[in-house]
């Protein structure tokens, strides 16, 4: 009985992503990379509003990384295939993880049977649906100096301009990241009890 | 359309304009960092998308996005933890149970 409903909603989660392609496909032209950029479009948009309207915050994390994978998808359409690589990497295998771990860790029992969102939550979506329509706006009233053609990177010259130009940024990042993880291990360390003597 | 700045630009939007709603509207602190996520990978895309379309900007785009996203992990790290650490003490993931400053 449960398959037949977790069947079901997987049909219509394949619906709701090839639905846009196809239509996209039959009407703008015929173009593939289109009716790709719409299934993928579909696909990062429909599981970010899982991630902030759903109840269950697991569900929450899952749809998160079905978000981060419908954007590297995207930047390989972009042409942009090491950072799709990184997004995967980094918040497919890292973030996510880290963020499911913390969810483990916070759950309390009567996490889901609790209220969502608070009190504000109508202001916050108005806030929500101004701010896209003011960068739905700036974005089609502004006349971009785009190139004719989309460039393609190719991944020697950005390491080269990775090693040259941004080699001060670069090892910044790296320096970051150490106090994040020194930061991280002391936020989360459990303190000594007291009168323990010794240090952990 | 798939080669068109406006396409990626007005996703992006969309993406930070989910983010926003879930940061205001969660009441869960893993849920608004998640939201932030949200917003960091937006910036993300716009990002990329003016590298892959400008010209002058080349191949800058995607070094600075790969720089964004050693950033987020780093965010994301002490974020993470710290929620850890509050909920040790308060024994609630919920950011509106938080109201010690206030009493």
């Amino acid at each position: 009985m449960r398959a037949w409903l977790y069947l079901l909603a997987a049909a219509v989660a394949i619906g709701i992503v090839t639905t846009p392609a196809i239509v996209v496909f039959v009407f703008g032209g015929q173009s593939f990379d289109d009716s790709l950029l719409a299934a993928f479009a579909t696909l990062l948009l429909v599981s970010a509003l899982a991630v902030v309207t759903m109840r269950d915050i697991i569900r929450c994390g899952l749809a998160m990384i079905v978000c981060f994978i419908a954007l590297a998808g995207i930047y390989v359409q972009l042409g942009a295939p090491l950072v799709a690589a990184a997004q995967a990497i980094v918040y497919v295998g890292a973030i996510s993880v880290l963020v499911l771990f913390a969810i483990m860790l916070t759950q309390t029992k009567a996490g889901p049977s609790q209220l969502v969102f608070q009190t504000q939550a109508g202001w916050a979506g108005l806030a929500a649906v101004v701010l896209a329509v003011i960068i739905g706006v700036a974005v089609s009233g502004t006349d971009w100096p785009a190139a004719a053609a989309r460039i393609h990177v190719a991944t020697d010259d950005l390491a080269r301009l990775l090693f040259s130009d941004y080699v001060l940024p670069f090892e910044v990042v790296s320096v970051l990241l150490l106090a994040a993880v020194i930061g991280g291990v002391f936020l989360a360390k459990r303190d000594a009890p007291a009168g323990d003597g010794e240090t952990r | 359309m798939a080669d068109q700045l406006d396409t990626y630009l007005t996703l992006s939007g969309l993406l930070f304009a989910i983010g926003t709603f879930g940061f205001l509207a969660r009441r869960n602190a893993i849920s608004m960092l998640m939201s932030i996520e949200l917003m960091l990978n937006a910036v993300n895309l716009a990002i990329v998308a003016f590298g892959a379309f400008i010209p002058a900007l080349k191949d800058r785009g995607a070094v600075i996005a790969l720089l964004v996203l050693a950033v987020a992990a780093a965010e994301a790290t002490v974020g993470l933890s710290i929620v850890i650490a509050i909920y040790r003490n308060r024994k609630t993931p919920l950011v509106d149970e938080y109201d010690a400053m206030r009493r």
